[in-house]
């Protein structure tokens, strides 16, 4: 009998186990494949816009992702670094096979985590909870909590023009009939589709025809405890190359041989990872368009070309990928597919991404209609904590949007569902100023600490840290620059207007022009990088920083009016149907989730309200 | 119950006093905001303050306001209570004011609903609030979404999808950094982005001021020394028009002398005194009350007497007027006209023969621009709710613009785009939240 099982080894699954194993669970993962431990099955790469503060939020909170990107990347950037602090964000060139490695490695280390090889088909259920699972082979194996993570494979279907082969990613074998037996105890399952791009060998392509991507000149880590380790100067490049008007007309000539434009696809694929006939048909104004040819490891010479995903039969691949400039001779050594799978209805989820219709399983990645890894290590991390505060019988983690991506995230899927597989962009966080890459740690340490996954002296560090921003904002507010002839001079010096009146060192740095190292002229300032980025970005955004701190609190008002899960909407009188329909399907916890559901109505959470206070008493 | 609410309290007809309720933890400082008399936040509760309403530096009204801190109180939240003069003009001014400072107008049963769930008011009663908010509501939506045809709404979903479209941009920007495609938002295209729209926006808000004028009228104060005709003209006026007997629409009753309406506008005739120098101390009072007034009407008429030449006094009148809508009427053309004031905005006329007032009537329709107006299209910006989300919407948008000059990065700016697009949803009750992410990936081909 163990205390947690995790189905499905793919970055969901790695920091469930991770988490609940290092929370002292006796913890199984079960993988059909342990060589596919954490595979990265399309795009070589970690972060991304959004994406990559999420991968900080997940090492902010004690999980892996960050620690291990770190160690296996050969190329970062920080994206939208000349923009504001609100939207930068990190991304990795991670090598395909040395991450999945240094996982594989790692979750070998962990103690109370065993990992076993089988193909688990159905589950065990008692009194609507789960207690096991039964493998191919029908062995049954017992548990107290089940774990869901099994991404793309629930009958995955690969797709290659009129060609459907049941298969999971790169001809790995799928779940044939788990996602039949969870739609017979009353899951709604939805088709969902994705694809991937060809692979190309780098020594069959012109590279001097290309445009080169380098990686930035300074250092970068996801980890907020560890130091880079790579070299600047080693980091390898990526290349940019375009479509042409002859790559357009081949594939305009051969449309209905795509799966997609032939009619054999049935699940709905991510408007924003669309194939290339797709961004051919539906932007056909556009005379080319960007492909990324990004190395996928150092061991070989396997690369993967972004911006090229495809369902067309193979041999117009071959044309497709030699009409590409300095690709004439190019090798494919994968060929691009589309892929189909089944995934569950999210609304049938809690927040805490324990399913609503069987107590103690919970799910997370793409089963729940994501993509991504980075959106699936976040939700595997939060399954594992909360399937380990249950055992525990505490109140799960549930972040909160104005706390973490992560919580935009979950309650996104929770609340509004997903037609599509869902991406995490800057636009869906309403608090993003809030949200930022630098202060994860800020934000969400202290969960991680309180949960156990974050060691004492870490969070200890931390809150020297946040004690010595607090201090440094102090004295800026109340040091103030007296204007004599040597002050006026340090202002001269370095070309900026001297001030007319004295001055808090504060409202100096407010100054456009001014950053904070400019402050040393008048007093010490001997604080770490941190410490000095944290300080400037709170004071010279501060205005809308207040502005974003006064939204929060009406958020906080209404997250803290609970509805009681035992609620019966048909006796509101006065709802719209609309309404009692939508909270009857979703049953949100709080009046903040139920006002943020499509249909109901302010006039319906006035109704609701009125109706808590009545019969339940309940108010703020 | 985190907003504070606003509302009418009584019945928006005529009346000696109006009174204006505010429930809420803004509510004491957004009256103490606009009002001229001792520092309502700091004064006990359950007290009554003398003062004035203002806007910026002019008075609006004289006003009585009353101070309820919570919790004893209607609601059980802060509440305060202004007592205003009784016309519907005035009273919908304090109403904008105070919307333009962050309240909202209150939905019908609100006040109630809150002292309900703020455990005022009985429990038994709760059906009955319940019915009443969501049949209230349901009329209101209704009738909302009457008032919202044709060319006001096609107009602000023309604004709305401009702001969509740059705030799309903006998201491509920052989701997709190395794509191509997208046009960079910098500070100085959003600079020239920005003026445009609130260029816009302004040109919108001046057809609320006509659907203010259709709903409250023009106040129209007569100015110029005695004996040049100003009874005589009024009387002429009110003779000829039909003449409304009603102090309803006037700054102050007492001197609203009365009203008429020319193409279905209501035009409020104000007397004054008579601006000039006095040195009796109850006359000055007269002259600088009657000063006030001119100020606060929306248009001026000055007569002089076309028979004389120009005296000291009117010089000094016309001079006051220097920079305020108005025109001048010369009266008593009948007699030989010695006055000639090339400069000015001039009607010729006499109180004596029928014909006498025509011009000065076409001049009216001609400035307020009344065949244009059609007091039948219910497409003006009319209720006070609308005029402040407009207000709202330009400030966010005015702060994001003077903000481009500061360097402040262009995805900051965005949250002061993004509030006005959302203020302005408010007005043509579209809210969808997802409209950005669907308009991203319609109008950019995104992804790997």
């Amino acid at each position: 009998m163990y205390d947690v099982i995790v189905v499905g080894g793919g970055h969901a699954g790695c920091e469930a186990a991770h988490a609940s194993a290092v929370l002292g669970k006796k913890t199984l993962l079960i993988t059909a494949d342990i060589k596919n431990i954490a595979d990265m099955p399309c795009n070589p790469s970690i972060g991304g816009t959004a994406k990559g503060i999420v991968v900080r939020e997940i090492d902010a909170l004690g999980g892996l992702m960050g620690k291990i990107a770190d160690r296996s990347h050969f190329q970062i950037k920080m994206l939208n670094s000349k923009k504001g602090p609100a939207v930068r964000s990190l991304r990795a060139q991670a090598d395909k096979l040395l991450y999945p490695k240094i996982m594989l490695e790692t979750l070998q280390k962990t103690p109370n985590l065993e990992i076993q090889e089988a193909m688990v088909e159905d589950i065990i259920i008692k009194n609507k909870q789960i207690t096991g699972v039964i493998l191919e082979n029908n062995e049954k194996i017992f548990t107290k909590i089940l774990i869901l993570t099994t991404g793309t494979y629930l009958k995955a279907q690969i797709l290659v023009g009129n060609k459907k082969t049941p298969s999971g990613p790169h001809g790995q074998k799928e779940s044939k009939h788990l996602s039949n037996n969870l739609k017979k105890l009353g899951f709604d399952i939805q088709r969902l589709k994705t694809g991937t791009p060809p692979r190309i060998n780098k020594n069959s392509v012109n590279l001097q025809d290309l445009e080169e991507e380098l990686g930035d000149e300074m250092y970068y880590t996801f980890s907020f405890d560890n130091p880079p380790f790579y070299n600047l100067q080693d980091q390898e490049k990526c290349y940019l190359v375009y479509t042409n008007e002859q790559t357009h007309q081949i594939i305009k000539d051969n449309l209905d041989k795509s799966s997609m434009y032939g009619g054999y696809v049935e699940g709905i694929g991510p408007r924003y990872c669309p194939s290339i006939e797709d961004k051919i048909v539906r932007f056909s104004d556009k005379s080319r368009h960007q492909l990324f040819l990004e190395p996928e490891t150092k061991e070989n010479d396997e690369w993967y070309l972004q911006g090229f995903s495809t369902s067309m039969p193979h041999d117009i691949q071959e044309k497709m990928v030699h009409s590409l400039k300095g690709f004439e001779n190019a090798i494919i050594t994968k060929y691009a597919y589309a892929i189909e799978y089944d995934a569950i209805n999210p609304l049938q989820m809690k927040l805490s991404l324990e399913s609503k219709i069987i107590e103690n399983l919970f799910t997370a990645g793409q089963i729940n209609g994501t993509s991504g890894y980075e959106e699936a290590a976040a939700q595997g991390l939060i399954a594992g904590i909360n399937a380990c505060l249950k055992l525990d019988k505490k109140e799960p983690l549930v972040l909160k949007r104005n706390e973490a991506y992560i919580g935009v995230l979950i309650d996104d899927l929770v609340t509004k569902g997903t037609k599509e597989p869902y991406r995490l962009l800057t636009s869906r966080a309403e608090y993003r100023l809030l949200l930022r890459h630098d202060n994860a740690d800020l934000r969400l340490r202290k969960y991680g600490y309180q949960i156990g996954l974050i060691p004492k002296d870490k969070y200890e560090a931390l809150k020297l840290k946040e004690n010595q921003i607090n201090t440094l904002i102090n004295i800026l507010s109340t040091t103030y620059i007296k204007l004599t002839e040597k002050t006026k001079n340090i202002f001269k010096d370095n070309n900026f207007e001297v001030p007319t009146s004295s001055i808090s060192l504060a409202n100096l740095l407010k100054r456009p022009e001014i950053q904070i190292e400019f402050l040393s002229h008048f007093i010490d300032l001997n604080y770490s990088f941190d410490v000095l980025e944290q300080v400037q970005i709170h004071i010279k955004y501060q205005g809308y920083i207040n502005k974003a701190l006064k939204e929060v609190e009406k958020l906080l008002k209404l997250e803290k009016k609970k509805i009681p899960e035992d609620i019966n909407y048909n006796t509101v009188l006065n709802l719209a149907s609309e309404a009692k329909q939508k909270l009857n399907q979703i049953r949100p916890t709080t009046i903040a989730q139920a006002s943020r559901i499509s249909g109901v109505n302010p006039s319906d959470i006035a109704v609701l309200s009125v109706y808590l206070k009545k019969e339940y008493g309940l108010n703020e | 119950m985190e907003d504070t609410i606003v509302a009418i309290s009584t019945a928006l007809q005529k009346g000696a006093i109006s009174i204006i309720r505010l429930s809420g933890k803004e509510a004491i400082n957004i009256v103490e905001s606009i009002f001229k008399g001792q520092n309502l936040t700091k004064v006990p509760s359950h007290t009554i303050h003398y003062g004035f309403i203002m806007e910026k530096n002019t008075k609006i009204d004289e006003v009585l306001v009353s101070i309820f801190k919570s919790p004893k109180t209607y609601t059980k939240e802060d509440v305060v209570e202004i007592n205003c003069h009784g016309s519907i003009a005035t009273t919908n001014k304090i109403l904008e004011l105070l919307l333009t400072k962050g309240c909202r107008l209150a939905e019908p049963g609100e006040f109630t609903k809150r002292a309900f769930l703020n455990g005022r008011i009985d429990l038994t009663q709760a059906e009955a609030v319940s019915d009443l908010i969501s049949s209230k509501t349901d009329k209101s939506r209704e009738m909302f979404l009457n008032q919202l045809s044709g060319e006001l709404s096609s107009q602000i979903k023309t604004l709305r999808q401009e702001l969509l479209n740059l705030l799309a941009n903006i998201a491509v920007n920052i989701d997709y950094p190395e794509y191509e495609d997208a046009t960079i938002i910098t500070n100085s295209l959003l600079k020239e982005k920005l003026a445009a729209i609130i260029k816009s926006l302004n040109k919108l808000l001046k057809t609320a001021k006509n659907g203010k004028i259709i709903k409250d009228g023009i106040n129209i104060a007569l100015v110029g020394r005695p004996n040049v005709g100003k009874s005589s003209l009024l009387n002429k006026l009110l003779q000829e028009e039909k003449a409304i007997v009603t102090d309803i629409a006037g700054t102050t009753r007492d001197i609203v002398e009365g009203s008429i309406t020319i193409n279905g506008i209501t035009f409020n005739f104000i007397d004054t005194a008579g601006i000039r120098k006095t040195t009796d101390i109850v006359e000055k009072l007269g002259v600088d009350k009657s000063k006030e007034l001119i100020n606060k009407s929306d248009y001026i008429i000055c007569v002089l007497n076309g028979s004389e030449k120009l005296t000291k006094e009117d010089q000094e009148i016309l001079a006051f007027l220097k920079n305020k809508n108005h025109l001048i009427f010369i009266n008593k053309n009948d007699q030989k006209i010695k006055l000639d004031l090339p400069n000015h905005n001039v009607v010729y006329g006499n109180t004596i023969f029928e014909d006498g007032i025509n011009k000065l009537k076409e001049k009216l329709i001609e400035e307020f621009n009344l065949n244009h107006l059609e007091s039948e299209d219910p497409t003006y910006l009319s209720n006070a709710r609308q005029i402040s989300l407009v207000k709202r919407s330009l400030q966010s948008l005015e702060n994001a613009l003077n903000n481009t000059s500061l360097d402040i990065p262009v995805d900051l700016l965005e949250l002061d785009i993004k509030q006005a697009y959302d203020l302005l949803g408010e007005i043509t009750g579209e809210t969808y939240q997802d409209e950005l992410i669907d308009e991203l990936f319609k109008n950019f081909c995104l992804g790997k």
